[in-house]
This record gives C-alpha cells, sequence and structure tokens, in this order.
C-alpha cells in the first residue's frame, strides 16, 4: 500500500514538473532571464567601436541622477500617473453609476463608456489627432466658436503632456467602469430599501454605503491604474513623440528612445531596473496589504 | 427630477466619450475641406478609402495581425492549459515556489523588458517573424492563473470517474477539464485577440518589413507626419483597422464585457 501511495506522488511530480515545463522554459527566456540580463548590462558602459564594454558599477544610475531629462520625464511620468489614476477612476465610477441606474438609453451609455477599450492606442491617437490640431482641429472650431485664439495643444510644453493625459483617460475609463459595474451588481436592492425607510438622501446611501462596498474594487482598479501609467505610452508615437523639449516624454517612451534611438542600451537598462523596482514594491504592496483586505467580500 | 438630471449627465457624458470616434467617422466618409469646415450638407464620399488603401500594404497587414493573435492565442491555449492543470489538479515538490515565480512575471511586463527581449528574440533568430512577436506573451501568467482558477472548480468527482473508466492523466485533462472551462477559454480569447490586436511598442521593435507588421504599427507608419497624409485620409485608414475588432465588440457587446470582468476579477 505504502509503495503504491509513493508511486502515484512521484507519478504526479514527474506529470506535475512535465507539464509546466513548456511554460517554464518561455517565461525564464522571457521574463526572468532578461530581468536579470538587464540588471547585468545597467553595470557595464556601452558598447562601442572604440572602447569596448566595461564593469562601471553604478555609474549608468548616477549619469542618469545627473541628466536633468530624466528628472523632467520622472516628473512627466508622476504627473501622468498622479492625473490619470484618480480622474479615471472618479469617471469610472460615475459611468457605472449611471450605467447601472434606471435611466432610459442605459445600452447605448453602457456602450459609448465601453467602446474606447477596444480600440488600439493607436487608433485612439489618431482619432484625438482630429481634435488637437491647431486651426483645422475640432477644439480650435469649438474656441474659435467663442472667439478664442487658436492653440496648438500638441505643440506648447504647457499643453502637450495633458493632451496626452486625456486620451489616457479616455481610453481606461470605460474599462475600469466595468468593475465598477460588476461589484455594483452584487449590493443586495435591500440596503437601498433600508436606507429609503431610514430617509437617507441618495447622497448619504452613496457616500455610506455604495463607496465603502466598492473599496475592494478601488484598489483593485487602482494597481491596474498604477501599470497602466507605466505601461500606457503607445499615442505618443503619433501625439508629440515626447516632445515639445522633453514636456510629454514618460519613463517607457524614454527607454525605448534611448535603447532604440540613442543606442544606449546601458542607460535604457538602469532604468528599466529602477521601472521594475516601482512594480515590484506595488507588488508586495498589493501582496501583503490589499489582498488581506479584499477577502472579506 | 433627479433621474432626469441622470440621464441627461449620462447621456452627455457618453455623447463626449464616443465623439472622438463620431468626427473620425464624419471626416472618413467626408472630403479634407468638407471635413474640417463642417460643411454639414456636403456629399459623401469613399475616395478617402480608396486613397488609403492605396497608401500601404493593408490587406497583408490584415494578414500578418490575424496571423499574429492566433499563434499567441493558440500558445497561450496550449502552455497555460497544461501549466494551470499543474498547479490545480497536481501535488508535487516545489509547487508553491514555482506559482510564486509565475505570479510575479505579473508584474515584470514585458513592455518594460523590451531591450533585453530584443536581445533574446535576435538571438533565437526571430527578429522580423510574427513567432518572434507573439513569443513572449505565450506563457502568460496571468491566462495560468486563469486556468488554474477554472479547473480548480471542477469536482473530483469527474476526475475520479474518469480515471476509473482508464483514462490516463492527459486524457482526463483534454476530456474532462477543457470542455468544463470553455466560458474560461472563450473569455480569455477575447481578451488576448483584443490586447493583441492592438499592442503596438513591442511589435515595433520586433518588425522591421511589410511581410510581419501588424496593424497597429502599419498604422502609425502610414499616419506619420512625414508622409504629409491628411486626416480624411487618416481617419479612413484608422477606422479600416479598428473596424473588424470594433464590429466584433458591437456584436458581440455583452460577451466581451463578461470577458473582461472575468479575467480581470479572478
Amino acid at each position: 500500500m505504502n509503495s503504491h501511495v509513493n508511486l502515484e506522488r512521484r507519478r504526479q511530480a514527474i506529470y506535475g514538473w512535465l507539464l509546466l515545463t513548456p511554460a517554464a522554459i518561455l517565461l525564464s527566456i522571457f521574463a526572468f532571464y532578461p530581468s536579470i540580463a538587464t540588471l547585468w548590462s545597467s553595470l557595464f558602459s556601452r558598447n562601442t567601436r572604440r572602447r569596448p564594454s566595461e564593469y562601471v558599477g553604478g555609474e549608468n544610475y548616477t549619469d542618469l541622477f545627473a541628466d536633468p531629462t530624466f528628472w523632467l520625464v520622472v516628473k512627466n511620468n508622476l504627473l501622468y500617473a498622479g492625473v490619470t489614476i484618480p480622474v479615471s477612476i472618479a469617471i469610472a465610477l460615475a459611468m457605472a453609476l449611471w450605467a447601472n441606474s434606471k435611466i432610459s438609453a442605459r445600452g447605448f451609455v453602457r456602450t459609448a463608456y465601453f467602446t474606447p477599450t477596444v480600440l488600439p492606442m493607436i487608433a485612439a491617437a489618431n482619432l484625438w489627432l482630429f481634435f488637437y490640431t491647431p486651426g483645422l482641429g475640432v477644439l480650435d472650431q469649438i474656441g474659435g466658436l467663442f472667439g478664442l485664439p487658436s492653440v496648438n495643444w500638441l505643440g506648447q510644453p504647457e499643453t502637450a503632456l495633458w493632451a496626452i493625459i486625456i486620451v489616457t483617460i479616455w481610453k481606461e475609463a470605460g474599462f475600469f467602469m466595468i468593475f465598477y459595474l460588476a461589484a455594483l451588481q452584487t449590493i443586495p436592492e435591500d440596503l437601498k430599501e433600508a436606507a429609503d425607510i431610514e430617509g437617507a438622501s441618495r447622497w448619504t446611501y452613496t457616500r455610506r454605503i455604495v463607496l465603502p462596498l466598492l473599496m475592494p474594487t478601488t484598489l483593485f482598479i487602482m494597481v491596474n491604474a498604477l501599470i497602466n501609467s507605466v505601461k500606457l505610452i503607445d499615442h505618443l508615437f503619433i501625439l508629440t513623440k515626447g516632445g515639445p523639449s522633453d514636456a510629454s516624454k514618460l519613463i517607457l517612451y524614454y527607454i525605448w528612445e534611448m535603447a532604440f534611438a540613442f543606442f544606449d542600451a546601458p542607460h535604457a537598462a538602469a532604468m528599466t531596473i529602477m521601472v521594475l523596482l516601482v512594480l515590484g514594491i506595488v507588488a508586495a504592496i498589493q501582496f501583503f496589504y490589499i489582498d488581506k483586505r479584499t477577502h472579506y467580500q | 427630477m433627479s433621474n432626469r438630471i441622470d440621464t441627461i449627465g449620462a447621456v452627455l457624458l457618453a455623447v463626449i466619450w464616443v465623439s472622438p470616434l463620431l468626427f473620425a467617422v464624419w471626416a472618413a466618409f467626408h472630403s479634407t475641406s468638407d471635413a474640417v469646415n463642417f460643411t454639414l450638407l456636403s456629399p459623401w464620399t469613399l475616395d478617402n478609402f480608396r486613397t488609403a488603401w492605396a497608401g500601404a500594404p493593408w490587406f497583408q497587414y490584415f494578414i500578418n495581425t490575424f496571423l499574429l493573435v492566433t499563434t499567441v492565442l493558440i500558445g497561450q491555449f496550449i502552455l497555460t492549459t497544461l501549466a494551470g492543470f499543474a498547479f490545480a489538479k497536481l501535488e508535487f515538490p516545489g509547487k508553491d515556489f514555482v506559482f510564486i515565480l509565475v505570479l510575479m512575471q505579473l508584474f515584470i511586463l514585458p513592455e518594460v523588458l523590451i531591450v533585453e527581449n530584443y536581445a533574446m528574440v535576435s538571438r533565437l533568430g526571430l527578429f522580423d517573424t510574427i513567432l518572434g512577436v507573439g513569443m513572449p506573451y505565450m506563457a502568460s501568467a496571468f491566462g495560468i492563473f486563469l486556468m488554474r482558477q477554472a479547473f480548480k472548480s471542477v469536482p473530483i468527482e469527474l476526475h475520479e470517474a474518469a480515471r476509473i473508466e482508464g483514462c490516463g492523466l492527459l486524457g482526463i485533462l483534454w476530456r474532462v477539464y477543457v470542455p468544463l472551462a470553455k466560458p474560461t477559454y472563450l473569455a480569455y480569447a477575447l481578451v488576448s485577440v483584443s490586447t493583441h490586436w492592438n499592442n503596438f511598442l513591442w511589435p515595433l521593435i520586433v518588425t522591421n518589413s511589410p511581410e510581419t507588421r501588424p496593424l497597429t504599427v502599419g498604422l502609425s507608419i502610414f499616419g506619420a507626419p512625414e508622409n504629409g497624409v491628411d486626416i480624411s485620409v487618416i481617419s479612413a485608414a484608422t477606422l479600416m483597422s479598428v473596424a473588424p475588432l470594433l464590429i466584433a465588440f458591437l456584436l458581440f457587446q455583452r460577451q466581451f464585457v463578461q470577458a473582461f470582468l472575468r479575467a480581470g476579477i479572478k
């Protein structure tokens, strides 16, 4: 009997590892090895024809810290995250409350909110180009009706990043809406009835009952929005290319530019490591803090 | 009263939200000057689509995108089914440790590792191939996690029954687990296809010729300001390249929304 159990255990172990092998190989090739290789190459100097690559320790990092463009890009990305995350969450919440309420045209409203989610960022950027183009664009024409001067939204440092931010919010709010919508539908009807009997206003009901019940969903969306604030940069390629004078450049775009336009892989690697560190901290927070809080759902 | 205010607010926001798409439709079907001057009664035209279609190898791009999303999906289905099953139903030493490694990949975004992944793809001789574009996404940690959850909910009695009937482990996986997880596969397929149909940065880096370039990269090259393409033609090209996915979404809206939800919440 005992040997039979042992045999079964060994069989499972062999099968388990065999089934995992294909995924493990690809994960190693395209996630784990590249992470370590990035760390490694961030410690070496650039390989040029005149000077071969050599170990330089933290020099690439100190270079970046001394580079004003790097700090500008970090600042841009912080602003990008700091605005897109709360605003798109707030809009998503409003959308969900509306899409869940008993209004006419609910079907149209839901579709309209969600549609940007299925469009590529590149296409979204093209659509918005029609809004932002100076002189001919929709925004300028609307402004023109009120006698406002033409504004080059994408071409001036004060507005370029904001134009990018708006496209991002437009793209992701509808996606976040569906998670709120799903959560709203799990709130029992009798809570609303009880609140009505108690004479609570709709605002009180929303603030004291609905919002606390949506808290786990909000945290989940927040993590996603945070990741998006690193990841969503495709529209930069169409709208601003990070300009003018780096005013709308974000970190991932700068990494791409460093590696594939300036051919400076070591500095790109150093930046990648910093981004991975930030993502790692987010992961740790989610793992130890948020997961515990969402279990009471 | 408050209901009416709600309706107005909701519809107003909805109109704002679709307006970029509506303006693109307007621009695509009118001559550039009519489009930007908003000549409301101006004639509709298909010229922009003809110009756009002639301006780039769109048919090839469509084929490439189609091949790309299919390759990725098939790879993901195979890899995540095997790994998800191992994590859900088998006991073996090192399982928990490997599972944590897999979860870590959720935060190591493939987008961030572009430099080293590019080096790896070149080393494997896959630069400028569709397989090279798709491969980094096949062992998706997210998919493994999703399949693990789906397989976990399958009652063990079915597993035992199939085993008594003389089914091997892979036979049980194929005949019992895979059919029962169909809704999860469908959800995963919708999320995966729309993600990779829309993906841009990685394909931009790994492709270098019209024979491999997907729609998004083709569209970005076509719309580059250096090419001096006007807004009506860009709108036409944009609509063309989003049409299949957009139409599929409008037809199967409920399934799409359910899919994104299922994929997100589990």
